[in-house]
């Protein structure tokens, strides 16, 4: 497959984004004639689904169950793909990245996909001498550190989470629902509070709280103890086996920093993915694109795809122009989502602004209208109304004229669902849609001698087609033998 | 006994037959009454005592006064009436000399899904061996074509219903995909009512149809993305801890690429791409598996599409992952549409295929049923265009120049119908065979009076697989011929051994039993006299003695290993994508009380009064933001054309999709607007999604 003449693609990181990134170059070229791949993967694992974590841990897949490619697909593909190794330097002179192992590999386009590591708050005890996470302490990042997890978590030991954002809650969750039992410290007042107004957040700390998770929001963490606890500035303790720290993610960018690339919180990408060198690309959690939220995985799937365009020439006036910031929380027990400017104010002046509340039920749900769109908007606990905002949001529809409607999933309010009584609908309504019969014609069918259910049938064919309208018919025959009036019609 | 199945009074006159119109194929009492004739429903498993409108009034067509009597040939622009010997012998002559002119693939068939066994059977031989084209294709490819394939990659066997239909009434679960049968096949619903009851149906359609109206749980993903759907939902059966690990583990073939592919698919990216909340689809999920008697049913929803063998495929594969096929008491199904949906796609008019469902490039089957044929097995021509790529082939320098159309109203019913037309219109010669004078055989050179339905004897083959004699219960009208006369005639005319094409549907039945003796589809063991006799013969029936096969794939599949396939499908989006110019998606589909290109139902006045005229169905406020109200004039738009209706306001539609019936002709044909985008595989269109806008009709244009 390295033959003569293709363009050599070395992909540095073979997570969800480097791996998408090989299968998308591999389906546009999937004989090899245009690009040769080498993949570089630091974790000895073949790809996987990092989102489905919480699920490995609360159980309901096993580790094979979140594999995103098969062992062999690399070499059925014709990717040379070393796992278990990592890059050393980048050499954008002579175009060679050190691995290391300390082989090298040559590149015409090298593609960082390093994604970002867990940050460590500087807290006593958390990290070893080198860095490293301390005893009893772990992130929520790999499937190694599920296992670790899961380890502690067997034997029915308690697990502090350190932080409130979506991916400790996430795992709060998860450990919940195997019966551990589980406190969240958070150092801000409220939970999520980048996606959350604190009045969501209250109603999800009541809904945790609900499903056996202790919560200790504005917290400051002191010390962490192994196989004592956490201790907070307040004095209190949490007594836990295992904290698990998930403070926020750091985009993973030493390799491009000594290699000089332009790099801010993220090494720096236009809409082509180019970094300040031409022949260097990156994408997902390591690149920083405007307008693109961190930590998600669609953006950087959607940015794999559009470079396995501009890589292989299938379309060279591809462009990433980035994603819309939604923040969908899996979990079983928690439906939460947050989209947009979720953080604006009852009385923004700009911004038409709905919200519902209903705490003892666990249900938020807050709208942000501006310029006829959703421009924000956070739901919790209401399933329908979540997945119908968020598609009014990505597709940039105007919103229901009927704003209300929407907070409640709809996009009309309409009348009650209960079937009304036959007996007070007009006469002209369709009471067999299958026999397109009237209650106007079963009711003249009365009056010219059908004086039973039976007989109506027979008359009119209401009922004889899926039977929907049977009870609707028997209704109005009883209606008509107690009524027995002539003016029935009238 | 339910309460509202009306007595049926005895009558010695009656006889027994089948609605004439979708695959249930209800049964009904037929009662001559002098030109005319009355029906009432039977006792028959698939409709027990009740009929929907259609089916009541389907005798009307009997004495329609808009029944053709005559041949028809074009003289000077016009239709003019001939005697059948002048038609005949002039499409006889005009196929023969664009033959000598353009080769044996300068004729083309297209046949129909509401054909009888024997006809479709005997047009593909006509195609193959009288006219040696091999062009030769029809209607059932824009039906279930994904579903039939889908089917045979996964069991190595297409039967719709690989069970009787009557075991749908022990369903506890029920996961309707595509599929409006309150509207489609009323009486079917009456087999769903323990689900119904006891809250276990779930119905996937955009769309709250009727349907979906009775569903406990009604999933409305948008147009164009049923398949991450399915994989969202076969996410969260494995996720769920749903997975039925013995059945995967000995039963099917498959599974860690399909698993690998829904691991990219967990329930909240779904919501995202489709817009059906997480939690309704591990519901849907946990509802299925905890049931007993759970089925997964898929109709053309999840069939016209581009990608719509893959899309029945996740489908599949959800039933697969739960160990739902080939087990008594739960199942996969397609609910085929047209009267022989089933029948019509087994015996030889499909453009890749020979009887009993047999495939045209098989040599072994090529033998067989030239053998059958006593013609050599190379004179036998290979596989042809699918349908639409004939349609768009017509006239053309590489295409075929003269068609012959049987059962089937391509004008209203194919993609781009405007294109459709054009072609049609680039012919040398358009010959079509039908009941009344469809919009199809307004364009036609020739037009040939046919037979229909209680007119003449055939079988059908229904929705369950199972075999049906319709019998003849009354005379044709003077001056009308059968279809199977027609083929025999011309047969006869391009020099064609007459007892080769017989006329008589028994004959040809005979004769169809041996050519598929031994295929998948194997009738060989069936006889008239077997199904007068009201055996329920469900097929393959191999032998004489052999009782049918009401329930396949109980033991194993039909592949050589006896494993069931799970497809490696993934989610990829729609052909056409919405824009600005056309921000809205359009979707089609049936209305209750027509059926498919309404050529039959429109000129029933009962059915016209219950359905009214060309509606579109728009959300409120994308009606008012166009300037539109409830009953206005609307003009819809696509890349390809605009079609005119009148607006029907449903707070329940998603406010940037329609929905257009496509029963209506002229400029109000919903096919003009739809994206004749094919199946890789299956050759189907994609009729269910496509962009186009609204628009109010200038004043010049409201009638």
């Amino acid at each position: 497959m390295s033959g003569r003449g293709l363009r050599r693609v070395v992909i540095v990181g073979y997570g969800m984004a480097g791996a998408r990134f090989a299968e998308q170059l591999r389906s546009r070229d999937p004989d090899g004639e245009r690009v040769a791949v080498t993949a570089i993967g630091e974790e000895k694992h073949h790809p996987y689904n990092r989102v489905l974590l919480s699920t490995v841990v609360d159980g309901s897949l096993g580790r094979d169950g979140v594999a995103l490619q098969a062992a062999g697909w690399a070499a059925e593909h014709g990717v040379d793909l070393r796992l278990g190794v990592g890059a050393a330097e980048l050499d954008r002179v002579g175009r060679v990245i050190t691995l290391s192992d300390g082989s090298t590999v040559d590149y015409d386009v090298a593609v960082l996909a390093t994604g970002a590591r867990p940050w460590l708050p500087p807290v006593e005890g958390l990290a070893g001498v080198g860095g490293e996470p301390a005893a009893g302490v772990v992130a929520f990042r790999t499937l190694d550190d599920c296992e670790q997890i899961q380890h502690t978590a067997r034997t029915g030991a308690a697990v502090a989470v350190l932080g409130g954002g979506v991916l400790g809650l996430e795992a709060a969750c998860a450990l919940a629902r195997r019966g551990v039992p589980v406190t969240v410290v958070h150092p801000v007042e409220h939970l999520m509070e980048r996606q959350l107004d604190p009045g969501a957040a209250g109603v999800l700390a009541r809904v945790l709280t609900g499903l056996g998770i202790e919560v200790r929001v504005g917290a400051e963490v002191r010390r962490w103890t192994p196989g004592y606890g956490l201790e907070l500035a307040d004095g209190r303790v949490v007594t836990a086996d295992l904290v698990i720290v998930s403070a926020g993610m750091k985009p993973a960018t030493d390799l491009a920093r000594r290699a000089g690339l332009v790099v801010d919180r993220g090494v720096v990408v236009d809409d082509a993915l180019r970094t300040s060198d031409f022949r260097v690309h990156a994408i997902g959690d390591c690149a920083q694109h405007p307008g693109t939220p961190s930590g998600l995985v669609q953006p950087a799937w959607e940015q794999a795809a559009v470079l396995a365009d501009l890589v292989t020439g299938t379309d060279v006036s591809a462009r990433y122009t980035g994603s819309p910031p939604v923040t969908r929380f899996k979990a079983r027990d928690v439906d939460l989502m947050a989209l947009g400017d979720s953080l604006v104010g009852l009385d923004a002046a700009d911004s038409e602004v709905l919200c519902v509340t209903n705490a003892g039920r666990g249900r938020y749900a807050k709208l942000v209208v501006r310029d006829d769109k959703v421009a924000g908007a956070i739901v919790l606990g209401a399933p329908a109304a979540a997945a119908a905002i968020t598609q009014f949001y990505d597709r940039d529809l105007p919103v229901p004229l009927d704003r209300l409607a929407l907070v409640l999933g709809r996009t009309a309010l309409v009348g009650g669902s209960e079937a009304p009584d036959p007996v007070d609908l007009p006469d002209t309504t369709v009471v067999c849609r299958c026999n397109a019969v009237t209650k106007s014609a079963l009711v003249s069918a009365w009056h010219e001698g059908a004086r039973g259910v039976a007989e109506l049938v027979s008359r009119t064919r209401a009922t004889t087609g899926c039977g929907g309208c049977a009870h609707a018919v028997g209704r109005l025959a009883d209606w008509l033998s107690t009524t027995g009036n002539a003016d029935a019609l009238t | 006994m339910e309460r509202g199945r009306p007595p049926a009074p005895p009558d010695e006159r009656a006889v027994d037959t089948h609605c004439p119109y979708c695959a249930l194929q209800c049964g009904m009492a037929l009662t001559p009454a002098g030109v005319s004739a009355t029906v009432r429903p039977t006792d028959f498993p698939a409709n027990r005592g009740r009929l929907c409108v259609k089916g009541w009034t389907s005798a009307a067509l009997l004495d329609s006064p808009h029944r053709l009597t005559t041949p028809l040939v074009r003289v000077g622009g016009e239709l003019r009436p001939a005697t059948w010997d002048a038609a005949l012998d002039l499409v006889a002559r005009r196929l023969r000399e664009i033959r000598a002119e353009h080769g044996a693939d300068g004729n083309a068939v297209f046949g129909g899904g509401g054909l009888t066994n024997e006809k479709a059977y005997l047009l593909g031989k006509f195609a193959r061996v009288a006219l040696g084209t091999s062009q030769v294709d029809y209607n059932g490819r824009f039906c279930m074509s994904s579903a039939a394939a889908a089917a045979t990659r996964a069991f190595g066997m297409d039967r719709g219903l690989p069970f009787p239909i009557s075991d749908l009434d022990q369903a506890d679960a029920v996961l309707l995909v595509g599929a409006n049968p309150a509207e489609t096949m009323p009486p079917f619903v009456s087999h769903l009512r323990r689900a119904i009851d006891g809250g276990g149906l779930v119905v996937v359609d955009p769309r709250r149809t009727a349907t979906a109206d009775r569903a406990a749980l009604h999933l409305a993903p948008l147009p164009g993305t049923d398949r991450a759907l399915a994989l969202g939902l076969l996410h969260a059966v494995i996720s769920g801890g749903h997975l039925d690990l013995d059945y995967v583990a000995t039963r099917t073939t498959g599974f860690e690429s399909a698993r690998r592919i829904a691991a990219a698919w967990w329930p909240e990216r779904v919501e995202r791409v489709t817009g059906v909340p997480a939690a309704d689809q591990r519901r849907a999920a946990e509802l299925l598996a905890r049931s007993d008697n759970a089925y997964v049913l898929t109709g053309r929803g999840a069939d016209q599409h581009a990608a719509g063998v893959a899309t029945v495929g996740g489908w599949i594969n959800l039933a697969l992952a739960l160990g739902l096929p080939g087990r008594k008491g739960s199942g996969w199904g397609c609910l085929t549409g047209q009267g022989n949906g089933q029948g019509g796609r087994e015996h030889g008019q499909k453009a890749d295929q020979l009887p009993g469902y047999r495939r045209l490039d098989d040599p072994v089957a090529r033998e067989h049923v030239a053998g059958v044929w006593a013609v050599p097995a190379d004179s036998l021509p290979g596989p042809g265009r699918t349908a639409y790529e004939l349609l768009d082939a017509l006239g053309t320098p590489s295409g075929p120049r003269g068609l012959l159309v049987f059962g089937s109203n391509v004008v209203v019913s194919a993609p781009h119908a405007g294109h459709v037309a054009d072609r049609l219109g680039a012919l040398d010669l358009l010959v079509v065979a039908d009941v009344v004078l469809s919009e199809t055989a307004a364009m036609a050179d020739v037009v040939l009076p046919v037979a229909q339905w209680a007119e003449e004897s055939g079988t059908l083959t229904n929705l369950e697989g199972r075999v049906l004699l319709r019998a003849k219960a009354v005379e044709p009208p003077d001056g009308v011929r059968t279809d199977l006369d027609v083929l025999h005639g011309l047969a006869v005319r391009l020099g064609q051994p007459p007892e080769r094409f017989p006329a008589r549907a028994e004959a040809v039945f005979t004769e169809l039993r041996a050519a598929s003796r031994g295929g998948l589809a194997d009738y060989s063991g069936i006889t008239y006299e077997r199904l007068r006799a009201g055996e329920a013969l469900h097929w393959p029936v191999p032998s004489l003695g052999h009782a049918g096969t009401p329930r396949a794939f109980l033991g194993s599949f039909a592949h050589p290993d006896g494993l069931a396939r799970f497809a490696a499908v993934d989610h990829v989006g729609r052909a056409e994508q919405p824009d600005d110019e056309y921000p809205l998606l359009a979707t089609t589909g049936r209305v209750l009380a027509h059926y498919q290109s309404g050529a039959q139902t429109r000129l029933v006045p009962e059915l016209t009064t219950a359905a009214g005229g060309m509606f579109v169905e728009v959300h409120p406020d994308t009606a008012r933001r166009a300037g539109l109200g409830e009953g206005a004039a609307a003009v819809v738009e696509s890349r390809r054309g605009s079609t005119r209706a009148a607006v029907r306001c449903v707070t329940t539609l998603p406010v940037d999709v329609v929905f257009l019936p496509f029963h209506f002709p002229g400029d109000e044909r919903a096919n003009l607007l739809t994206n004749p985008a094919l199946d890789p595989v299956s050759g189907m269109p994609e009729f269910k999604v496509c962009a186009v806008r609204l628009r109010a009709a200038p004043v010049e244009e409201r009638a």
